[in-house]
């Protein structure tokens, strides 16, 4: 055992707690989608025109990736909350568990809707006519004779509802619901590969455990043995006490901390987590939500606290196009957040820009040094940006100021980007200015002399009503101003290696302690 | 003299859409009789056993049971309290023997214990051993098995009235004669008043006290065997009943010593 890689250690220790999650949203969200499926699905039977409607509704909300259909109800909920706050004076969290069961419910209902409706009217329609025939009334015809004969095909849907529902599950971490997709979500982007296979693993071992004790109760309800029955529940039952176990005797926590999904953002949650520890204050994180969600989830007192950076607020919440100094975008900042009863605790140093970045080698060899010379080279080039760059407005500042048309334009993981531009695959990138691999693989930050990018200082931000907590604030005060660019693009770098000084909680605490020695 | 109505057909017509499945058909059914209908396949013989236990409403015209409009009773109810043998097989695959039985008692709410009783009882009206058929499935049971536990079932729950669809016509010769004859018996020592629909000429004379043919869903012939045998009134019946005549005359012969 000692000579395990200690990722797997840390990777067990979380595992009672996601797990836990995991099949809490899983189970929920199966209930509900049984709850809902079969009485719809048994309804519409005899009703050609409902049946269809519902068969196409529930085939339609498949094609909609899971991914995207969990991230659609974070709004949606968002909005009916701030309705019902209205109407009924108290409004709910639009952000983890509801979202997710919801979204999750609705992907269970294609299974198990259309192998009920599959099974009851592929039932030989002499038997129909026997139970109408020996004195049935239509409800008894269903429960003695048509419910029993489907119930394999049934089962068979439910079967595979609640193996998509787990696998999916995984896909709720971007709405704040903590699953076993933590594991994977921080492991890409933290290049910890450990995370990710024990994530994709952990879900598959649990999705087939599942699957394989439901089938168990068909057999034992087909075949009438009791004792199969009860072998099949009772492993379920065990599988859903031993994972909600912890999360029962476990205390409940009165901070949460959101982060956002890359690296850096889990590393600054660490280090809140931390202080927070030492100020005897109890936490929980919110890891890898969206970076639309995570502002809303903010202001809707769902998450109390966690880092954004000024020129993503001052581009995409406060709609600003033209691009000003450091410091009076703080003071706008802080005076338009303010408004929104949001309370910005200060910069914590750093800034983390958008910036475009390639090769050294390639950029002296055509002579590039600024954005302005690249604009001639690019037509000749191409780019690489993450999920969102090319639908920012820096990146439309960016085309307007200098007029960059490239020879192509790919969307890549932000991970590998670096590498990407390192060995040739694409010319240029979306580089973020704090990310240490832009050192590790030498690469250049190009100049932005029409200053068409605003400046992006990574600030705290607290949730309505969370600055009167004294307590709090005295406890985060010491990282205000303390982290400069070096020092993050350092632990940055930290992460990308390998073993155990390489997880957010080790780099959290060599940054505690590097900012404690320059206090000194 | 004649025996008092239990079923009374009046003038009753089924149109599915453009389709004529019966075209007003009057007919009564004495209490204690034993009717067959005889009519090709698509005559609409079927309909007919199924308006009188509201499987199917007539477009036109009235049944009565035991005195009462049907359209007045509850299909449940009625369905009940009318035995019915179906066409095929028409046991639950998922029950066993004793349960297929034992439905409609359940249904009327007979406690398990009576249940299993009247199940056993039954098994052995149709010559079944209980302790042998009750707990296996339908499946496990051959043609001959299957249909004796289709008229236990229709018997379960003491009716006064049966009605069959083409009970017998799956079985092989053997079988269905057995059967047949076991159903009539029982039929007399219950006072039940029986109504069966068949294909075939020859087991419809030999079991019922009358027979009445259907041909393109009207009522042409009816009578009691002797009289559709010696002095059928309609082409097609003189047509339906060369081939037995036929037969029993060379079986006849045969039984003499006569011939090859």
């Amino acid at each position: 055992m000692s000579g395990l890689d200690p990722r797997v250690y840390d990777a067990l220790a979380r595992l009672p707690d996601y797990l836990g999650s995991h099949v809490l949203v899983s189970v929920s969200a199966l209930a509900l989608g049984l709850a809902v499926s079969l009485p719809l699905a048994i309804l519409s039977i005899r009703r050609p025109f409902l049946r269809n409607a519902l068969l196409a509704f529930v085939s339609t909300v498949q094609t909609i990736p899971g991914l995207a259909l969990l991230a659609l109800f974070y709004p949606l909920l968002l909005g009916l909350s701030a309705l019902t706050g209205k109407l009924f004076g108290t409004g709910f969290s639009a952000l983890g568990f509801l979202p997710a069961v919801l979204a999750l419910a609705l992907y269970s209902m294609l299974p198990v809707v259309r192998n009920t409706v599959t099974g009851i009217l592929g039932i030989d329609p002499a038997v129909n006519e026997a139970a109408l025939g020996v004195g049935m009334t239509r409800r008894q015809s269903l429960t003695m004779v048509e419910l029993p004969l489907a119930l394999p095909v049934i089962m068979a849907g439910i079967r595979t509802a609640a193996v998509w529902v787990i696998g999916t599950a995984t896909l709720a971490t971007p709405v704040g619901q903590t699953s076993l997709g933590n594991y994977i979500f921080t492991g890409l982007q933290t290049q910890n590969w450990i995370f990710v296979l024990f994530g994709c693993v952990a879900a598959a071992v649990l999705a087939l455990a599942v699957d394989q004790l439901l089938s168990l109760v068909e057999r034992g309800v087909s075949a009438r043995r009791r004792g199969l029955v009860w072998l099949g529940a009772a492993g379920l039952v065990l599988i859903l006490a031993a994972s909600l176990w912890p999360s029962y005797v476990r205390p409940q926590a009165t901070y949460i901390i959101g982060a956002k999904t890359f690296t850096e953002q889990y590393i600054l949650e660490a280090l809140i987590e931390e202080r927070l520890r030492a100020a005897g204050l109890a936490s929980r994180r919110r890891d890898g939500l969206g970076s639309t969600i995570i502002f809303d989830a903010l202001k809707a007192g769902d998450i109390d606290l966690y880092v954004d950076y000024s020129g993503t607020l001052w581009t995409t919440q406060m709609k600003r196009t033209e691009s000003k100094p450091r410091e009076e975008v703080l003071a706008e900042l802080k005076e338009w957040l303010a408004g929104q009863r949001i309370e910005m605790l200060g910069a914590l140093g750093f800034e983390n820009a958008y910036a475009l970045a390639m090769s050294r080698k390639k950029a002296e060899a055509l002579g590039i040094r600024s954005i302005a010379d690249l604009a001639r080279a690019a037509p000749r080039l191409s780019i690489a940006g993450d999920y969102e760059f090319f639908a920012r407005p820096e990146w439309k500042a960016l085309q307007a100021a200098y007029g960059l048309s490239f020879r192509a334009q790919r969307l890549v993981q932000p991970e590998f980007m670096y590498q990407a531009a390192a060995n040739g695959e694409v010319d240029v990138i979306s580089a973020y200015t704090s990310e240490g691999r832009i050192a590790q693989y030498d690469l250049v930050v190009l100049d932005d002399p029409a200053h068409a990018i605003p400046p992006y200082d990574a600030i705290l931000l607290l949730a309505p009503g969370r600055v009167s907590d004294d307590k709090l604030v005295a406890a985060l005060a010491p990282l205000v101003g303390a982290i400069d660019v070096k020092l993050m693009r350092e632990a940055n770098l930290r992460a990308n290696g390998q073993g155990g000084d390489s997880s957010p909680e080790a780099i959290a605490r060599w940054m505690w302690d590097k900012i404690g020695q320059k206090g000194n | 003299m004649p025996r008092a109505p239990i079923i009374e057909l009046d003038d009753v017509s089924k149109t599915y859409g453009d389709a004529r499945a019966l075209d007003r058909v009057t007919l009564a059914v004495g209490t204690g009789e034993f009717l067959a209908v005889v009519g090709p396949s698509g005559s609409g013989k079927t309909t007919l056993l199924r308006l009188i236990n509201r499987l199917a409403e007539p477009t036109s015209g009235h049944v009565r049971v035991q005195n009462e409009d049907v359209r007045l009773a509850d299909p449940p109810a009625l369905r009940r309290r009318i035995g019915y043998v179906f066409q095929g097989i028409g046991l639950f695959p998922h029950l066993t023997v004793a349960e297929n039985v034992a439905i409609t008692p359940r249904l009327i709410g007979r406690s398990r214990e009576k249940r299993a009783a009247r199940a056993d009882e039954l098994l052995q009206l149709v010559r079944l051993d209980p302790a042998q058929y009750r707990d296996r499935f339908p499946a496990a049971l051959s043609g001959g098995e299957r249909q004796r536990v289709g008229v236990a079932r229709a018997l379960a729950a003491e009716p006064k009235i049966v009605l069959m669809d083409e009970p017998f016509g799956a079985l092989d010769a053997l079988n269905r004669d057995a059967i047949g004859s076991d159903y009539r018996a029982l039929h007399a020592s219950l006072g039940l008043t029986s109504v069966m629909i068949t294909h075939d000429l020859t087991e419809a004379v030999l079991l019922a006290d009358r027979v009445v043919v259907v041909h393109q869903g009207r009522l042409i012939e009816e009578g009691t065997p002797r009289q559709l045998m010696t002095a059928p009134k309609a082409a097609y019946v003189r047509e339906l009943i060369e081939t037995p005549r036929r037969q029993a005359a060379r079986l006849g012969a045969l039984l003499k010593g006569g011939g090859p």
